[in-house]
């Protein structure tokens, strides 16, 4: 190395200057930094750290954001985890909502993304109109849309009439209305379908043709070259999957009319968060709810850290 | 004869295996945009219409619901469309500074603890904003900008969206070194390296910025739900909520038109800026 580096050097640059202007750099550009990085610290502190801070103390408190917050110790967690059904009919609402959703969402990504990945023509049309629910699929718009498809008039049982069957009201009954909100979000398989597309061209075609000359179906080149080469994938859109479906709220306000309901049936933790903070301006129980959100997703996320030794296989 | 014959049946199978895998796809796609297709039908018919059958074409075009809808909200549509684009031009603005700035100091100066810092960055990406929530809503209450338009841009200044500074460090690191070094040589300090090379540099990624910093503000539900209150402050998804709330007053004909016009700046965003929405997604994995 030190032998190429003096033919390297630019010939307006004389090397007796070298060795202080080094140091005279640095200094200049240390000031600078900080003039740079300033937004970010006063942002970092009074946007991040500071309210994720504030925001455990004010969850043992007792607290309606007109008076000052009076410590009452562990009383919003006990009362929480004891004597609040609702708490638990939400952390049941939102789990239920989260594993049945992310399995089924990150399965039809990955079923689309290997089709797509053939050589076929139109793919990048397929790969726009599969995509586009995603982008859209989280607005209010299409909330209301999906509430009118599967209420009681609704096309979905319009559907279901032609094969004689008579539909229930989909969002009105509590046994089915999660499942309507389900289907919403599994709709949206399209950006981890976009991300596994990317990760298919990334694994080395000369594998396939190994898997081939040894006899490998398309079955097996999937089973065993696509499915362990994606891993890693599988493994990012799951965490990222997982965090994202926790924090579901749009639709569940929309559908329900910010209610949860009915019977409490689509009562999202994060709804359920809304509502004692800004209906009951109970804020002190609600940051106490959402520290026990924060410590569950990074419970789950730990959990997929640790699971994923035994799955996900990198390349050497 | 065995070796001729094999793989001119296999490529036979292929063929037709492709043609499968079309009707498999076309079929899977119009599910996919029958709800899309289902509101904007709906929103060109009559209101009887609309339930009783399940054709999603109109037998004749309504267009009144569009005018009819923009005139049915007070105050009119076209008010919240002009709040909403107050909003995300607020916001697209302070994100590009923020997270430029930000991104350049991280990926280009020295600054005591940096790494820490990025260490603290990073993390705040998967912080939920819910557990930020009661605080913020506080800081902003005493700070009298409830119901105003503040807490939704002026974080963004903040470079608070560490997602974005994320972004745009990975892509300064691809700017070779060089570049700064040789502007170092000709008196640049980081303010003109700053602004004469690594910013003309990241316009790809700062596109990239625009586009999901315009798509994520125009949707953001939630925020826009907490801080803004009054009928003159209200934004698209915010006034949608009057078409469901009071469907005794306007119809639903007026309802899907006024969600369907709703969705056309995404939509327009995503069919000129296609290629880059992917390759977005693609790099950093963000959601869509």
């Amino acid at each position: 190395m030190t032998a190429v580096a003096p033919r390297v050097r630019d010939r307006h640059e004389p090397a007796v200057a070298i060795s202080p202007a080094p140091r005279r750099r640095r200094r200049r550009y240390d000031r600078a930094a900080y003039l740079f990085m300033t937004p970010w610290f006063i942002g970092f502190a009074v946007i991040t750290a500071g309210p994720l801070i504030a925001s455990l103390y004010l969850s043992f408190t007792n607290f309606n954001l007109l008076q000052a917050p009076n410590w009452i110790g562990f009383a919003n967690y006990t009362t929480m985890l004891t004597q609040d059904p609702r708490f638990w009919q939400s952390f049941g609402v939102t789990i239920a909502f989260v594993v049945i959703t992310v399995p089924l969402q990150l399965a039809f990504a990955l079923l689309i993304a290997v089709a797509l990945s053939r050589k076929i023509r139109g793919t990048s049309w397929y790969r726009s109109i599969y995509y586009l629910p995603s982008l859209l699929g989280g607005s209010v718009a299409i909330a209301v849309v999906w509430g009118q498809i599967f209420n009681k008039k609704g096309i979905a049982n319009g559907i279901l009439a032609l094969f004689g069957i008579h539909g229930p009201s989909w969002t009105g009954d509590p046994s089915t209305a999660l499942a309507t909100l389900i289907l919403l979000n599994v709709w949206q398989f399209g950006s981890p379908m976009v991300i596994f597309l990317a990760g298919i061209k990334q694994i080395p075609g000369e594998l396939y043709d190994a898997a081939s000359v040894d006899g490998a179906g398309a079955w097996n080149r999937f089973r065993f070259v696509t499915l362990p080469m994606l891993t890693p994938i599988i493994f990012f859109n799951l965490v990222l999957q997982v965090i994202r479906a926790f924090q579901a709220f749009t639709p569940a306000y929309i559908i329900s009319g910010g209610t949860g309901g009915p019977s409490d049936s689509t009562l999202f933790y994060t709804l359920y968060l809304y509502q004692q903070a800004f209906t009951n301006l109970h804020m002190g129980y609600a940051s106490a709810l959402a520290w026990v959100l924060l410590v569950v997703i990074a419970v789950f996320t730990a959990g997929n850290f640790l699971l994923s030794r035994f799955w996900v296989t990198y390349e050497n | 004869m065995t070796t001729t014959s094999l793989p001119a049946r296999a490529a036979g199978r292929r063929t037709d295996r492709r043609w499968v895998l079309h009707v498999v796809l076309i079929l899977g796609a119009i599910v996919m945009i029958y709800p899309m297709i289902w509101m904007v039908g709906g929103s060109l018919k009559p209101d009887d219409e609309i339930f009783s059958t399940l054709n999603p074409f109109p037998t004749v075009a309504k267009f009144a619901n569009y005018p009819d809808g923009w005139n049915a909200s007070h105050p009119v549509f076209g008010f919240y469309f002009l709040n909403s684009f107050i909003i995300c031009l607020g916001a697209v603005v302070g994100n590009v500074f923020g997270c430029s700035v930000t991104a350049f100091a991280f990926a280009r100066l020295n600054f005591r603890a940096k790494k820490f810092w990025f260490a603290m960055m990073l993390g705040s990406i998967m912080l939920p904003a819910n557990a930020l929530l009661v605080p913020q809503y506080l800081l902003f209450y005493k700070l009298g900008w409830v119901d105003t338009f503040l807490p939704l841009i002026v974080p963004k200044f903040l470079a608070t969206d560490a997602f974005f500074v994320f972004l745009l460090v990975q892509f300064i690191r691809t700017i070779p070194r060089s570049l700064d070094e040789a502007a170092t040589i000709d008196g640049c300090g980081p303010f003109r390296i700053f602004g004469r090379i690594i910013l003309p540099l990241l316009g790809p990624a700062l596109v990239t910025t625009v586009i999901f910093t315009f798509i994520w503000t125009y949707d953001d539900f939630f925020a826009q739900l907490i801080y803004l209150s009054t009928a003159a402050r209200e934004t698209v998804p915010i006034g949608l909520r009057q078409y469901i709330d009071s469907s005794g007053g306007s119809s639903y004909g007026q309802m899907l038109a006024m969600s369907a016009l709703s969705l056309v700046p995404t939509f327009l965003v995503f069919l000129f800026s296609q290629r880059r929405i992917v390759e977005g997604i693609t790099t950093t994995g963000i959601r869509g």
